[in-house]
């Protein structure tokens, strides 16, 4: 009997979520033996015509890490999704848009004009835009088009199972493919894999207290008590707002939660979670003196919305471009 | 016990007791000047000289400190007794002439004018009572004699003129001082507050106030000298029940209840924010209670309108509304003044001549009774005056015309400026909520409405019950109101709770806020926000949990979870989803 087929490909991504698929170590090899790789551009040397050839749904599981963020990927992401059995959505970025996903504060004309206009180091005279069709005189030459927004995968396809993190934790990994290797029975439809059911402090050692903010610090400002919780000491921790699974390693060594790991699975939307949760606990009447606390929050989308801009109600700034998308 | 006979009368005593406490017990009188009960005696003074007789033996002895013996007999006012009073006395006169004790003291026995010297501005006769008050009751030790023969002295340590450092301040020594040569004298001009207005000093140990329950003395440790310094403590030897407990803690009791009445009640406002009143500046401008308190009959001036310096007032001034019905202060009115302030003038009209101001805004006699007292009033000659008073001003001429206070005010009913002349203001201050209102609605889970009191759960249909069941309102705490208001008001509520009591039983609405254990990471957001203090933190789970008996499903929580582990029962977010649906399903259909 052939061995089940196994993919990875990446989108916009950077890289860290197969490096964490190669931080198993000598896991790798069980995964060898178990599996055929027929696709993992980082590490082999794959075509594209080499998945087209497989039959619609000859790949046992597709890894796929990365957001959506133009019309190869996009391409890609559909590919793979007939090409493959189980898709699962492997990371921050194909689970919720993560970093990438940011972009969607801005869009795609306000993009490159900032880059290809607008930077110090930027020299195009000529005002040059990617196009994505070039005449020359050997032919028509074809980059993949810039979409105006960024998406997770599911916001593209159909997506099976979801693997947070940024990058999943390598023991979290080993967990998902082991379960796998051994052919158990996979969870329903839908299931997040390799993560907790509780919020990231369930993991914390930190001694949590009722809480009673009166202004926020960035990591740069205070040096943190070891053994209090973070966001009572001021340091806008996204960890009650988080899945736990991670091991709650940031906050160990004094780091506040980012909220790679996504929202629990009681919520939706974990930066509206999280603002609603301040707005709870900031400890003043006065609305003067609640302004100036809530002024001391740098980066309120950068820090609500880190990982899951793309994937929250929020999904993106408000826009009039329609953009035909195959 | 042991017999001897003084001035011819058997008495039986301890043997070792002082003559002076066995001519006591036979109600014999000898005159002393340096003894004080409950201080060793010192005999210094010489005046109590009495005959002893033993036998064929006569000795002259001081009655304050000569022990008892059995079979003695002891003369205390016979020729020889008499005749070496009168040598001590003359001995006193000529050092100390002017001091009243001495000199009738000395007049009782003869004695008008001294052979040994005359200086009126001598006080001190030397006997060290203070000395002895001070270190061995007081303890304090500031007291002592200095330098020897003629220029003996009491001095403070190193004869500074200020001993600040180590005095107390209790006033033992001025209390003692059998010829007045020490008194106390207040440098520091504070006015201190005194919570029940008593219009003089209090004692470190005393009785609130007439109708206090139990009606029992309590020890100020402030001011008490035994918790001080260790020293005194002569309440407990003068207390016969031996009722004097120093060592007393404050107690906390915890009570397990089902059901909680607030009835905290209200503090005056204080009515020396408003300068142009001088109360606090001004003499005899009196704020209602104080002013309540001289009308007492138990209170310091026996039911008697006395001003500072003990005459009746010729007219009185009664200015309503001072920091309520102002926008400054308290927009409410305060409800009771009016009334309070017809009973100040009929109690004025009935015990002395002064003529009566009233200065109110509005009159308003609202309550059952109240309008016919207040013709009454108006029949017994009290003057009415409409329009707020805009200042209490001393008058520039003296105490002997008409008052020495002006109250100005506009008398808006003949649209005229007045100045009315009055010995004595009576300022009628406004209810306010208590300065701690905010930590008692914290500890019951209380909001106050806009004027600060406690709010109820509705005016009209439920002005006892609070949003929070088995937590009941009474009194000013609500709101101001007079007597038959409250006694309405709290025996409501106690039918209230009886009524809950004897069911047994307590419906809840259904709705309820719930956690999920399951997804609880135990961050502690929800903790401190419950209003009804209804989520507690299970230490062992290592999760927030909600009292369901206490929720009320206001959904606070169930804002705030940051992991979404709470829920509102009947509100989960698939519900609320399903709703929007539901609603715009025809929206996406068009």
């Amino acid at each position: 009997m052939p061995k089940p087929k196994v993919a990875l490909y990446w989108a916009a991504s950077c890289g860290g979520c197969e490096i964490t698929v190669v931080d198993i170590e000598a896991h790798i090899l069980d995964v060898a033996n178990a599996f055929d790789i027929v696709f993992w551009p980082c590490l082999m040397d794959f075509k594209v015509k080499d998945v087209e050839a497989i039959e619609d749904g000859g790949i046992f599981v597709t890894l796929f890490n990365g957001a959506i963020r133009n019309s190869e990927q996009e391409h890609l992401a559909k590919l793979l999704r007939r090409k493959s059995k189980v898709l699962v959505a492997f990371g921050s970025c194909a689970h919720e848009g993560c970093i990438p996903g940011l972009a969607n504060v801005t869009n795609r004309d306000e993009i490159f004009k900032t880059v290809y206009h607008e930077t110090v180091s930027t020299d195009n005279t000529k005002g040059v835009l990617p196009q994505p069709k070039t005449e020359v005189p050997e032919g028509v030459l074809e980059i993949p088009e810039f979409w105006n927004k960024v998406c997770a995968l599911d916001q593209v396809v159909d997506v099976d199972y979801y693997v947070p993190g940024c990058p999943p934790q390598s023991n979290q990994v080993w967990a998902v493919l082991d379960h796998l290797i051994q052919g158990k029975p996979l969870p329903p439809k839908g299931s997040i894999l390799g993560a907790g059911q509780k919020s990231c402090c369930d993991e914390c050692p930190r001694v949590r207290k009722e809480k009673k903010l009166k202004r926020f610090y960035r990591t740069h400002e205070i040096i943190p008590n070891p053994d209090e919780c973070l966001l009572d000491q001021g340091l806008l921790c996204m960890g009650p707002a988080t899945r736990d699974g991670c091991g709650a390693k940031c906050v160990k060594v004094g780091i506040p939660c980012r909220g790679c790991y996504g929202p629990p699975p009681g919520s939706h939307d974990m930066g509206m979670k999280m603002i609603s949760a301040l707005s709870s606990v900031i400890d003043s009447e006065d609305p003067a003196e609640i302004d100036r606390i809530i002024a001391t929050i740098a980066d309120p989308v950068g820090t609500f919305y880190r990982f899951n801009l793309a994937h929250s109600i929020l999904y993106r700034v408000q826009d009039d471009v329609k953009e035909k998308r195959p | 016990m042991i017999k001897l006979r003084i001035d011819g009368n058997e008495v039986e005593v301890n043997a070792g007791t002082p003559l002076l406490k066995a001519a006591q017990k036979l109600n014999i009188e000898i005159p002393t000047l340096c003894y004080y009960e409950g201080i060793e005696p010192y005999a210094a003074c010489r005046v109590c000289m009495v005959e002893v007789v033993r036998g064929r033996r006569r000795r002259m002895v001081t009655a304050c400190n000569y022990p008892a013996t059995d079979g003695i007999e002891v003369f205390t006012e016979n020729e020889r007794v008499r005749r070496a009073r009168r040598l001590n006395l003359e001995m006193l006169l000529g050092r100390c002439s002017e001091v009243p004790v001495i000199r009738e003291l000395a007049a009782k026995y003869g004695v008008e004018k001294s052979r040994f010297g005359y200086d009126p501005k001598e006080k001190c006769i030397l006997c060290g009572l203070c000395v002895r008050m001070c270190s061995d009751i007081v303890k304090a030790n500031v007291l002592s004699f200095a330098y020897s023969g003629p220029r003996r002295k009491v001095v403070t340590p190193f004869e500074r003129e200020m001993a600040t450092d180590v005095c107390i301040a209790c006033g033992a020594c001025a209390h003692v001082c059998p010829t007045g040569a020490i008194t106390i004298e207040d440098l520091s001009q504070r006015r201190g507050e005194v919570p029940e207005m008593p219009l003089g000093p209090k004692t470190a140990i005393s009785i609130p106030f007439q109708q206090a329950v139990p009606k029992v003395p309590y020890i100020d440790p402030d001011a008490c000298i035994k918790m001080q310094t260790g020293g005194c403590g002569i309440c407990a030897q003068v207390c016969e029940p031996e009722a004097i407990n120093y060592t007393m803690q404050d107690e906390v009791v915890e009570l397990d209840v089902g059901q909680i009445l607030v009835a905290t009640g209200y503090q005056i406002f204080e009515a020396s924010q408003m300068a142009q009143y001088g109360y606090g500046k001004l003499d005899n401008v009196l704020s209602a209670l104080e002013f309540e308190k001289m009308l007492n009959s138990t209170g310091p001036t026996g039911g008697r309108v006395l001003m500072k310096n003990g005459k009746e007032p010729r007219a009185i001034g009664l200015i309503h509304c001072i920091g309520s019905r102002d926008a400054r202060y308290h927009k409410y009115c305060s409800r009771v003044c009016c009334m309070y302030a017809l009973k100040f003038a009929h109690l004025v009209k009935d015990r002395t001549n002064a003529e009566v101001y009233q200065f109110y805004i509005d009159m308003r006699a609202f309550g059952k009774g109240y309008e016919e007292f207040y013709s009454r009033i108006l029949d017994e000659g009290v003057n009415m005056i409409r329009g707020k008073a805009a200042e209490v001003v001393e008058a520039t001429w003296g105490n002997e015309r008409e008052g020495h206070l002006l109250v100005r005010c506009e008398d808006t009913l003949i649209g005229k400026f007045r100045e009315v002349p009055v010995d004595m203001v009576v300022l009628c201050a406004a209810i306010e909520p208590n300065a701690d209102q905010d930590r008692i609605g914290q500890i019951f889970s209380l909001s106050r409405s806009p004027d600060g009191f406690f709010l109820e759960r509705h005016p009209k249909l439920d002005p006892m019950g609070t949003v929070n069941d088995g937590i009941y309102l009474a009194g000013c705490c609500q709101g101001p109101k007079d007597i038959p208001d409250t006694v309405a008001q709290a025996q409501g509520a106690a039918a209230r709770i009886l009524a809950l009591i004897s069911k047994g039983e307590v419906f809840l609405d259904p709705i309820r806020a719930c956690i999920d254990e399951n997804l609880c990471g135990g961050c502690k957001v929800c903790n401190n926000l419950c209003p009804y203090s209804a989520i507690t933190f299970d230490d062992v789970k290592k999760v927030s949990i909600v009292n369901e008996t206490l929720c009320k499903g206001c959904g606070t929580c169930v804002a705030a979870c940051p992991a979404g582990a709470i829920t509102g029962s009947g509100f989960t977010d698939e519900q609320i989803f399903a709703e929007i649906e539901g609603i715009l399903a025809d929206a996406g259909n068009k």
